[in-house]
Protein backbone atom coordinates (compact mmCIF):
# COMPACT_ATOMS: atom_id res chain seq x y z
CA UNK A 1 0.00 0.00 0.00
CA UNK A 2 1.08 3.59 -0.84
CA UNK A 3 1.85 6.18 1.63
CA UNK A 4 -0.74 8.25 1.33
CA UNK A 5 -2.84 5.39 1.43
CA UNK A 6 -1.70 4.03 4.67
CA UNK A 7 -2.48 7.79 5.87
CA UNK A 8 -5.67 8.22 4.95
CA UNK A 9 -6.40 4.38 6.40
CA UNK A 10 -5.00 5.66 9.59
CA UNK A 11 -6.78 8.75 9.96
CA UNK A 12 -10.09 6.73 9.00
CA UNK A 13 -9.64 4.26 11.72
CA UNK A 14 -8.53 6.69 14.11
CA UNK A 15 -11.81 8.94 13.62
CA UNK A 16 -13.94 5.83 14.12
CA UNK A 17 -11.90 4.63 17.12
CA UNK A 18 -13.23 8.26 18.41
CA UNK A 19 -16.83 8.46 16.99
CA UNK A 20 -17.59 4.85 18.41
CA UNK A 21 -16.71 6.12 22.11
CA UNK A 22 -13.27 3.80 22.62
CA UNK A 23 -11.27 6.41 22.67
CA UNK A 24 -11.66 10.13 23.83
CA UNK A 25 -10.15 13.56 23.83
CA UNK A 26 -7.13 12.08 26.77
CA UNK A 27 -5.98 10.12 24.00
CA UNK A 28 -5.70 13.11 21.44
CA UNK A 29 -3.92 14.59 24.47
CA UNK A 30 -1.37 11.37 25.01
CA UNK A 31 -0.46 12.32 21.24
CA UNK A 32 -0.02 16.00 21.39
CA UNK A 33 2.42 14.67 24.11
CA UNK A 34 4.43 12.60 22.05
CA UNK A 35 7.56 14.51 20.31
CA UNK A 36 10.82 14.02 19.61
CA UNK A 37 12.18 13.54 22.98
CA UNK A 38 9.51 11.26 23.49
CA UNK A 39 8.77 9.02 20.41
CA UNK A 40 7.31 6.38 21.83
CA UNK A 41 5.18 7.75 24.57
CA UNK A 42 1.66 6.67 23.43
CA UNK A 43 2.99 2.99 22.90
CA UNK A 44 4.78 3.42 26.22
CA UNK A 45 2.00 4.40 28.40
CA UNK A 46 -0.60 2.21 26.37
CA UNK A 47 1.89 -0.77 27.21
CA UNK A 48 1.56 0.11 31.01
CA UNK A 49 -2.12 0.18 31.21
CA UNK A 50 -2.34 -3.11 29.05
CA UNK A 51 -0.23 -4.58 31.93
CA UNK A 52 -2.19 -2.98 34.66
CA UNK A 53 -5.18 -3.76 33.41
CA UNK A 54 -4.41 -7.34 33.06
CA UNK A 55 -2.88 -7.45 36.22
CA UNK A 56 -6.39 -5.67 38.10
CA UNK A 57 -8.75 -8.10 35.89
CA UNK A 58 -6.92 -11.19 37.12
CA UNK A 59 -7.26 -9.83 41.13
CA UNK A 60 -10.69 -9.06 40.39
CA UNK A 61 -11.63 -12.60 39.08
CA UNK A 62 -9.96 -13.88 41.54
CA UNK A 63 -11.37 -11.72 44.63
CA UNK A 64 -15.27 -12.08 42.95
CA UNK A 65 -14.54 -15.92 42.91
CA UNK A 66 -13.98 -15.85 46.88
CA UNK A 67 -16.99 -17.56 48.88
CA UNK A 68 -17.03 -14.35 51.08
CA UNK A 69 -16.26 -11.50 48.62
CA UNK A 70 -14.53 -8.27 49.81
CA UNK A 71 -16.09 -6.21 48.21
CA UNK A 72 -14.29 -3.24 50.09
CA UNK A 73 -11.10 -4.67 47.84
CA UNK A 74 -13.49 -5.17 44.97
CA UNK A 75 -14.32 -1.63 44.86
CA UNK A 76 -10.30 -0.58 45.57
CA UNK A 77 -9.59 -2.57 42.13
CA UNK A 78 -12.26 -1.28 39.83
CA UNK A 79 -11.15 2.73 41.40
CA UNK A 80 -7.50 1.94 40.36
CA UNK A 81 -8.95 0.20 36.69
CA UNK A 82 -11.03 3.74 36.21
CA UNK A 83 -8.13 6.06 36.99
CA UNK A 84 -5.90 3.98 34.26
CA UNK A 85 -8.74 3.68 31.96
CA UNK A 86 -9.05 7.48 32.29
CA UNK A 87 -5.52 8.60 32.12
CA UNK A 88 -5.02 6.83 28.42
CA UNK A 89 -8.97 8.09 27.51
CA UNK A 90 -10.03 4.27 27.09
CA UNK A 91 -13.51 5.75 27.34
CA UNK A 92 -15.67 2.44 27.42
CA UNK A 93 -13.16 1.06 29.71
CA UNK A 94 -14.04 3.64 32.10
CA UNK A 95 -17.74 3.82 32.08
CA UNK A 96 -18.17 0.18 32.53
CA UNK A 97 -16.40 1.40 36.01
CA UNK A 98 -19.65 3.32 37.29
CA UNK A 99 -21.90 0.76 37.54
CA UNK A 100 -19.56 -1.94 38.99
CA UNK A 101 -18.80 0.32 41.78
CA UNK A 102 -22.53 0.82 42.46
CA UNK A 103 -22.72 -2.86 42.41
CA UNK A 104 -20.21 -3.22 45.22
CA UNK A 105 -21.65 -0.67 46.80
CA UNK A 106 -25.19 -3.13 47.17
CA UNK A 107 -22.51 -5.94 47.71
CA UNK A 108 -24.04 -7.83 44.64
CA UNK A 109 -21.84 -10.68 43.60
CA UNK A 110 -24.01 -11.62 40.74
CA UNK A 111 -24.08 -8.17 39.06
CA UNK A 112 -20.51 -7.33 39.99
CA UNK A 113 -20.13 -10.40 37.40
CA UNK A 114 -21.73 -9.17 35.12
CA UNK A 115 -20.10 -6.17 35.20
CA UNK A 116 -16.50 -7.82 35.33
CA UNK A 117 -17.40 -9.69 32.22
CA UNK A 118 -18.69 -6.92 30.24
CA UNK A 119 -15.17 -4.74 31.59
CA UNK A 120 -13.38 -7.52 30.71
CA UNK A 121 -14.85 -7.67 27.08
CA UNK A 122 -14.61 -3.21 26.58
CA UNK A 123 -10.70 -3.73 27.65
CA UNK A 124 -9.84 -6.80 24.89
CA UNK A 125 -11.83 -4.69 22.65
CA UNK A 126 -10.12 -1.53 23.14
CA UNK A 127 -6.84 -3.47 23.25
CA UNK A 128 -7.49 -4.93 19.93
CA UNK A 129 -7.83 -1.71 18.15
CA UNK A 130 -4.98 -0.07 19.78
CA UNK A 131 -3.04 -2.29 18.54
CA UNK A 132 -4.02 -2.67 14.95
CA UNK A 133 -3.81 1.43 15.13
CA UNK A 134 -0.16 0.60 16.24
CA UNK A 135 0.48 -1.42 13.21
CA UNK A 136 -0.58 1.58 11.13
CA UNK A 137 1.66 3.39 12.35
CA UNK A 138 4.60 1.17 12.32
CA UNK A 139 3.64 0.79 8.77
CA UNK A 140 3.50 4.02 7.39
CA UNK A 141 6.40 5.04 9.41
CA UNK A 142 8.26 1.80 7.39
CA UNK A 143 6.87 2.98 3.92
CA UNK A 144 8.83 7.08 4.72
CA UNK A 145 5.53 8.64 6.05
CA UNK A 146 4.58 10.89 8.83
CA UNK A 147 1.49 10.03 11.39
CA UNK A 148 -0.96 12.26 10.84
CA UNK A 149 -2.68 14.19 13.44
CA UNK A 150 -6.51 13.79 14.09
CA UNK A 151 -8.42 16.28 16.51
CA UNK B 1 -12.94 18.26 32.27
CA UNK B 2 -11.21 19.72 35.25
CA UNK B 3 -11.74 22.42 37.04
CA UNK B 4 -9.90 24.25 39.47
CA UNK B 5 -10.61 26.36 43.17
CA UNK B 6 -8.42 29.49 42.98
CA UNK B 7 -8.11 29.85 47.22
CA UNK B 8 -7.63 33.52 47.14
CA UNK B 9 -4.17 34.30 45.52
CA UNK B 10 -2.13 32.75 47.82
CA UNK B 11 0.67 32.60 44.72
CA UNK B 12 1.36 36.17 45.22
CA UNK B 13 2.68 36.31 48.96
CA UNK B 14 4.46 32.65 49.81
CA UNK B 15 4.99 31.04 46.83
CA UNK B 16 8.28 33.05 45.82
CA UNK B 17 9.45 31.03 43.31
CA UNK B 18 11.67 28.61 44.88
CA UNK B 19 14.20 27.87 41.88
CA UNK B 20 15.26 30.76 40.33
CA UNK B 21 16.95 31.10 37.38
CA UNK B 22 17.13 27.49 37.04
CA UNK B 23 15.06 24.89 35.63
CA UNK B 24 11.68 25.03 37.35
CA UNK B 25 11.15 21.62 39.31
CA UNK B 26 8.21 19.42 40.29
CA UNK B 27 7.76 16.92 42.20
CA UNK B 28 5.01 14.07 41.50
CA UNK B 29 3.26 11.94 44.23
CA UNK B 30 0.94 9.56 42.97
CA UNK B 31 0.86 5.76 43.46
CA UNK B 32 -0.64 5.09 39.58
CA UNK B 33 2.17 4.49 37.24
CA UNK B 34 0.55 5.68 34.04
CA UNK B 35 -0.46 8.81 35.91
CA UNK B 36 3.25 9.24 36.69
CA UNK B 37 3.54 8.76 33.37
CA UNK B 38 1.32 10.96 31.79
CA UNK B 39 2.33 13.86 34.08
CA UNK B 40 6.37 13.70 33.82
CA UNK B 41 5.21 14.30 29.87
CA UNK B 42 2.77 17.02 30.63
CA UNK B 43 5.22 19.05 32.77
CA UNK B 44 8.50 18.22 30.84
CA UNK B 45 6.43 19.53 27.55
CA UNK B 46 6.92 22.94 29.36
CA UNK B 47 10.46 22.31 30.43
CA UNK B 48 10.35 21.45 33.96
CA UNK B 49 12.54 19.30 35.80
CA UNK B 50 10.53 16.17 37.19
CA UNK B 51 10.72 14.43 40.15
CA UNK B 52 8.34 11.12 41.59
CA UNK B 53 6.92 9.99 44.60
CA UNK B 54 4.76 7.01 45.01
CA UNK B 55 2.65 7.78 47.95
CA UNK B 56 2.59 10.88 50.46
CA UNK B 57 5.30 9.27 52.74
CA UNK B 58 7.76 9.51 49.81
CA UNK B 59 6.94 12.67 49.18
CA UNK B 60 7.09 14.06 52.76
CA UNK B 61 10.53 11.77 52.58
CA UNK B 62 11.93 13.39 49.88
CA UNK B 63 11.10 16.87 51.10
CA UNK B 64 12.99 16.39 54.46
CA UNK B 65 16.17 15.70 52.95
CA UNK B 66 16.50 18.51 51.61
CA UNK B 67 14.47 19.24 47.71
CA UNK B 68 13.01 21.93 46.89
CA UNK B 69 10.19 21.72 44.18
CA UNK B 70 8.12 25.03 42.95
CA UNK B 71 5.52 22.13 42.04
CA UNK B 72 3.54 19.71 43.66
CA UNK B 73 0.76 17.20 41.98
CA UNK B 74 -0.97 15.54 44.71
CA UNK B 75 -3.01 12.52 44.18
CA UNK B 76 -5.58 12.07 47.74
CA UNK B 77 -5.58 7.96 47.32
CA UNK B 78 -2.73 6.59 48.34
CA UNK B 79 -1.63 3.63 50.10
CA UNK B 80 1.05 4.45 53.20
CA UNK B 81 0.03 7.96 53.32
CA UNK B 82 -2.83 9.89 51.25
CA UNK B 83 -2.42 13.20 49.73
CA UNK B 84 -4.43 14.75 52.70
CA UNK B 85 -2.15 13.90 54.95
CA UNK B 86 1.21 14.57 53.56
CA UNK B 87 0.24 18.04 52.35
CA UNK B 88 -0.56 19.16 56.15
CA UNK B 89 2.21 17.28 57.04
CA UNK B 90 4.63 19.67 54.36
CA UNK B 91 2.64 22.85 55.10
CA UNK B 92 3.54 22.31 59.23
CA UNK B 93 6.88 21.18 57.84
CA UNK B 94 6.31 25.29 56.41
CA UNK B 95 7.11 23.91 52.54
CA UNK B 96 6.11 26.67 50.46
CA UNK B 97 5.80 25.29 47.20
CA UNK B 98 2.99 25.55 45.18
CA UNK B 99 1.20 22.23 45.39
CA UNK B 100 -2.05 21.10 43.45
CA UNK B 101 -4.55 18.10 44.43
CA UNK B 102 -4.76 16.04 40.90
CA UNK B 103 -8.23 13.33 42.20
CA UNK B 104 -10.37 11.21 40.65
CA UNK B 105 -12.98 11.72 43.31
CA UNK B 106 -14.63 14.59 42.00
CA UNK B 107 -16.12 17.58 44.22
CA UNK B 108 -16.97 15.07 47.11
CA UNK B 109 -13.57 15.41 49.10
CA UNK B 110 -12.81 18.73 47.59
CA UNK B 111 -13.22 20.66 50.46
CA UNK B 112 -11.00 18.72 53.33
CA UNK B 113 -8.45 18.23 50.70
CA UNK B 114 -8.38 21.96 49.83
CA UNK B 115 -8.32 22.68 54.12
CA UNK B 116 -4.99 20.32 54.17
CA UNK B 117 -3.27 23.21 52.40
CA UNK B 118 -3.57 22.78 48.42
CA UNK B 119 -3.27 25.77 46.44
CA UNK B 120 -5.52 24.39 43.71
CA UNK B 121 -7.77 21.15 43.24
CA UNK B 122 -7.89 19.51 40.22
CA UNK B 123 -10.04 16.44 38.58
CA UNK B 124 -7.63 13.95 36.53
CA UNK B 125 -7.21 13.67 34.08
CA UNK B 126 -5.33 16.66 34.27
CA UNK B 127 -5.99 18.80 30.45
CA UNK B 128 -2.58 20.25 29.13
CA UNK B 129 -4.15 23.42 29.27
CA UNK B 130 -4.37 23.61 33.20
CA UNK B 131 -0.94 23.01 33.41
CA UNK B 132 0.39 25.61 31.06
CA UNK B 133 -1.63 27.96 33.49
CA UNK B 134 0.36 26.14 36.58
CA UNK B 135 3.75 26.48 34.79
CA UNK B 136 2.66 30.66 33.96
CA UNK B 137 2.13 31.49 37.13
CA UNK B 138 5.26 30.54 38.98
CA UNK B 139 6.97 31.87 35.98
CA UNK B 140 5.13 35.07 36.67
CA UNK B 141 5.53 35.02 40.20
CA UNK B 142 9.28 34.92 39.76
Amino acid sequence: MEVGQLQRSFVEYMTSLFREGFLDAQFSQLQQLQDDSNPDFVVEVVSLFFEDSERLLNDLTMALDQPNVDFKQVDAHVHQLKGSSSSVGAQRVKNCCVPFRNCCEEQNTEACLRCLQQIKQEYLLVKNKLQTLFELEQQIVAAGGAIPMVQ
Amino acid sequence: MSSSYDVSSSLNNKNANLNVGKKLKALIVDDDPIVRMVHKALLKKFGMETHEAKNGQEAVLTQRSGACFDLILMDLDMPVMNGRQATKELRDMHVCSLIAGVTSLGEAEKKSFMDAGLDYYYQKPLAIDVVRNLVEKIKDDA
